[in-house]
């Protein structure tokens, strides 16, 4: 009996590795700019002859910059969402390697959520933002400090379980 | 004669077919031509040890991503910006994360990477080590076992 114990313990230590491996996303990048200051930039915006820098934006906060361009599919996708939160918290785009005019019929077409989108063609702040894919959502503080970062689609889910909660704790921080 | 030229033609269509996807690996990412051929060497050697966030299984070097293409681009201007390789690693490191490279640093979240395959080694070596002694065979029997050895052959004797 004793001698397969042994083989059992490890086939058990191997089956909940790969369960544990199972459930880990491979496609997930930790950022590390969580916890640090959005980035310096200065650019235009999509809508308008405004340009906006990341000062600027970082008093702004806290609030949501969201990265999407017209070409991404599922930026469409999580898009009604975004309208539905944006009278109730402020959203800043980022508008990732895209047209202006094809960004600007998107938003014509579809409604504008943000209270600016920064114009991003070449996507260097994307790529000081460590973006590498839309679309991403991060979550600023008071302070202009990226608390939090979601990369893909937003979803009921995701915003009720990640980003609204750490929403409230930030308000509540910068309230008192 | 047939089958001669049917094994030719398929010897032809197979070198064709091998010659396109080596064109298609070429044509993957851009050519970029250095004046000095030490950065060329030095920019070559990042972009492969630099990993494609968007296919995350591709190098900078092989990846067709425009991120990738955006990333080369990069490297590139700083290479020519005079920046050291360091420099670079870390300008991007600091974006996303030692995820970037073929090749994280050994720090305590990657212990497990680097020093994994060593301790699966050495344990695989002990469980080989283990089995070979034990099957060894050379130990003599107990006195028990004699004792049994000689009612087994004097039984077959008596018989």
């Amino acid at each position: 009996m004793t001698r397969f114990l042994l083989p059992l313990v490890v086939l058990a230590g191997l089956v909940a590795l790969l369960a544990v491996g199972l459930r880990l996303d491979p496609a997930h990048v930790p950022s590390p700019l969580i916890g640090q200051p959005l980035p310096d930039f200065e650019t235009g915006l999509v809508q308008g002859e405004g340009r906006l820098d990341a000062q600027t934006l970082r008093a702004r906060g806290p609030l949501l910059l969201n990265v999407w361009a017209s070409w991404c599919a599922a930026c469409r996708d999580e898009h009604p969402l975004l309208m539905e939160l944006a009278p109730h918290l402020p959203i800043y785009g980022l508008n990732w390697k895209d047209e202006q005019a094809a960004a600007r019929s998107w938003l014509g077409r579809f409604g504008d959520p943000y209270r600016a989108s920064l114009h991003d063609p070449g996507g260097r702040i994307g790529i000081d933002l460590g973006v590498y894919g839309v679309p991403e959502t991060f979550l600023v503080d008071a302070q202009g400090v990226i608390r939090y970062k979601h990369v893909g689609p937003l979803t009921g889910a995701v915003l009720e379980r990640e980003i609204l909660p750490r929403w409230r704790a930030l308000t509540q921080a910068s309230a008192s | 004669m047939d089958r001669c030229a049917a094994l030719r033609r398929a010897c032809l269509l197979l070198a064709g077919l091998l010659l396109c996807s080596a064109c298609a690996t070429l044509a993957a990412i851009e050519p970029r031509e250095f004046a000095e051929s030490a950065d060329q060497a030095r920019y070559e050697a990042l972009i492969e040890e630099l990993r494609c966030l968007v296919c995350q299984n591709e190098s900078l070097a092989e990846s067709n991503a425009d991120l990738a293409a955006d990333l080369r681009a990069e490297v590139a201007g700083q290479i020519l910006a005079g920046r050291s390789d360091a420099q670079i690693v870390d300008y991007l490191t600091a974006r996303y994360g030692d995820f970037v490279l073929y090749r994280p640093p050994f720090k305590p979240v990657t212990w497990a990477l680097w020093l994994g395959p060593l301790a699966l080694l050495l344990m695989g070596s002990f469980v080989v080590w283990r089995t070979a002694r034990t099957a060894g065979g050379s130990e003599a029997l107990t006195e028990a076992e004699q004792q049994r050895l000689r009612t087994l052959l004097d039984e077959e004797d008596s018989r």
